[in-house]
């Protein structure tokens, strides 16, 4: 892809990601208007009766006297210095609040894409090369099993079987510790990689299947190269690039399995948080999670479509047939 | 929820050796399960009665899943809990194929502003993560089962908006429709009285399709606690619930899991078995 042409694209994708980002930040703001009562009754409630100088305090905050569009102007000036005021239920600051409880969701998250991807893509190849036969089925057995078995479902039956029955791993708690919690963490982490784990594995396996197709994998074995150097160097290294663009949708996958996960297994991190605040209707740290989320998930939706150009010269060089 | 709309291409790759035997058995836990729905109250009349000075039981001949920690029969609960899982999901797939195919037909009909405006929503519901937007919103709003239904119809409304906009978009440049304009028909007669015959069989299999996810969903939302309200017998619901009893009666937690991913594997292959049916490709077969 010539220069210009390159600019132009990130140019436009970055606007469009920050009109996306606008449009949802107005909803995420309107969220204290939307709670059930007034605005200010939710964002003083918990402390009660509240004293007048609070009741000031707030609406100069949140300048509740003033329009909607200064409201929200005011809002989100702070919201982009990450400062969104403090939790309705515990009275701390809600950044902090999150970065408390941010470092267990990381680790499980990460630990949950560290499996998806060891046994994902393995199981994907596997199911492409042996088409057909007793591996491709089961995979294909369990893609069904994966997308009709959301992880609080698997979470219990994985607890009741390895945590309950065999004993092998603690029911419940974090752990402390790196290693403490590569144990404690173990359980979660399947049940969320088990949500992650179809598309990943069906990815693969089609593009593989694709891959395997072309003209250049019958020549380069036809040229007598070992079967294992046809099916990485030149299968699985195309096979690839389908899998990196669903990298938006294991994440999306994955957020909402966070917080599925975490309730399941009482695990204190932001999934929890949120659904315990939406409990509250503590609405500032709901409005502080959701515009983290979907900044997140917004930003990994370009990434992936920036390094999907870039695995693929075909693409960057602007020589795709169609 | 990419996922929901798209079918999975599994009937096509045969599972085992008789996907015949797997389909019906499929079929024959759906229509279970709807019959539990409807007449669930009669098979089990009440599933609230407790019986505090048993409490928490395994199985036994009185109760065959066991009690929970009020003392109340989990068969009994499973049973008439039938009817929030499939009301809502019918509900929701409906609601949504409705809105999909009013919005979907506006837009690759009659194009222009409206196709647009109506592409840069869906694009914009997309952008999001579909359950946790529903987590959020309904849980802001103060939650409850029929509202967390109508969160879900409008989540899921684009993916068949861009589904019924595409099939309008390709039924559009056919002959039968031209014959129709040159007859000198409203736009409106050509498109419902024309063109939207020919997408029932894609509105059916989309609908079969969106039920899994829809009732995965609401279950989510129960099992957090936003959907029903508490002691309605609810599968999800039921999960939470038994969450803390897997060390005495592992069954008031499995039994309702089981019958939701019972329930939506079932309803996934249904679905796709329809959808391939119910295609052209699968027609000319």
């Amino acid at each position: 892809m010539p220069n210009a042409q390159w600019r132009a694209f990130l140019g436009k994708r970055v606007l469009a990601l920050v009109v996306l980002l606008l449009v949802i930040s107005i909803g995420v703001f309107s969220l204290i208007h939307a709670a059930p009562g007034s605005a200010e009754q939710m964002l003083l409630s918990g402390r009660r009766p509240p004293s007048p100088e609070r009741v000031a305090a707030i609406q100069e905050r949140y300048r509740l006297n003033e329009s909607f569009l200064n409201q929200y102007g005011h809002w989100v000036t702070r919201a982009v210095r990450f400062d969104f005021g403090q939790s309705i239920r515990t009275g701390e600051d809600v950044a902090l609040a999150l970065r408390e409880r941010a470092a267990l969701t990381v680790f499980l998250g990460s630990y949950a894409f560290a499996l998806i991807m060891a046994f994902g893509v393995p199981l994907g190849v596997l199911a492409a090369v042996k088409r057909g036969r007793g591996i491709d089925r089961a995979t294909i057995a369990l893609s069904v099993v994966g997308v009709s078995a959301p992880a609080f479902v698997t979470g219990i039956f994985l607890l009741y079987v390895f945590a309950v029955i065999l004993g092998w791993f603690p029911a419940f708690g974090a752990g402390e510790g790196f290693f403490d919690q590569l144990r404690h963490l173990a359980l979660p982490a399947v049940a969320l990689a088990l949500t992650g784990l179809a598309p990943i594995i069906r990815y693969t396996r089609t593009g593989m299947l694709e891959a395997l197709d072309q003209d250049y994998i019958v020549f380069a074995s036809a040229r007598g190269l070992a079967r294992r150097k046809v099916l990485f160097a030149y299968g699985l290294r195309n096979a690839l690039i389908p899998v990196v663009t669903a990298g938006g949708l294991i994440l999306g996958v994955m957020l909402t399995g966070a917080v599925l996960v975490e309730v399941t297994f009482s695990l204190p991190g932001l999934g929890a948080l949120l659904i315990e605040s939406v409990n509250f209707q503590d609405v500032p740290v709901v409005q502080a999670l959701a515009m983290l989320t979907a900044a997140m998930v917004i930003t990994v939706n370009l990434l992936t479509d920036i390094l999907y150009l870039f695995i693929d010269p075909r693409i960057r060089f602007g020589k795709a047939a169609s | 929820m990419s996922e929901a709309a798209a079918p999975l291409g599994l009937a096509e790759e045969r599972i085992g050796s008789g996907p015949g035997l797997l389909i019906g058995l499929c079929w024959g836990i759906v229509i279970g399960v709807m019959v539990l729905a409807a007449f669930g109250e009669w098979i089990a009349p009440n599933p609230s009665a407790q019986d505090l000075a048993t409490g928490v039981a395994g199985p036994s001949a009185a109760h065959w899943l066991g009690t929970d920690d009020l003392g109340r029969d989990v068969l009994a609960r499973l049973i008439v809990g039938a009817r929030t899982a499939v009301l809502g999901p019918v509900l929701i797939t409906l609601g949504s194929a409705l809105i999909g195919t009013l919005l979907g037909l506006l837009a690759g009909y009659v194009g222009g502003l409206s196709d647009s405006v109506i592409l840069r929503w869906a694009d914009l519901m997309f952008a999001l993560p579909g359950q946790l937007v529903a987590i959020v919103v309904v849980g802001v709003l103060g939650g409850g089962y029929f509202l967390a239904v109508a969160i879900l119809i409008v989540l899921s409304s684009p993916y068949d908006t861009r589904l019924i906009r595409a099939a309008t978009l390709e039924q559009r440049p056919r002959a039968y429709i031209e014959a129709a304009r040159v007859l000198g028909l409203p736009g409106r007669r050509v498109a419902m009285a024309h063109l939207l015959p020919n997408l029932v069989p894609l509105i059916i299999a989309s609908v079969f399709l969106g039920f899994a996810y829809a009732l995965l969903a609401l279950a989510a939302l129960s099992f957090l606690g936003l959907g029903v309200g508490a002691g309605t017998p609810d599968w999800g619901r039921m999960l939470a619930e038994g969450r803390t009893l897997l060390f005495k009666n592992p069954a008031a937690a499995l039994a309702p899991g089981a019958m939701l991913i019972l329930t939506a594997a079932s309803m996934n292959l249904v679905g796709d078995w329809l959808a391939e049916r119910l295609s052209d490709r699968g027609r000319a077969r």
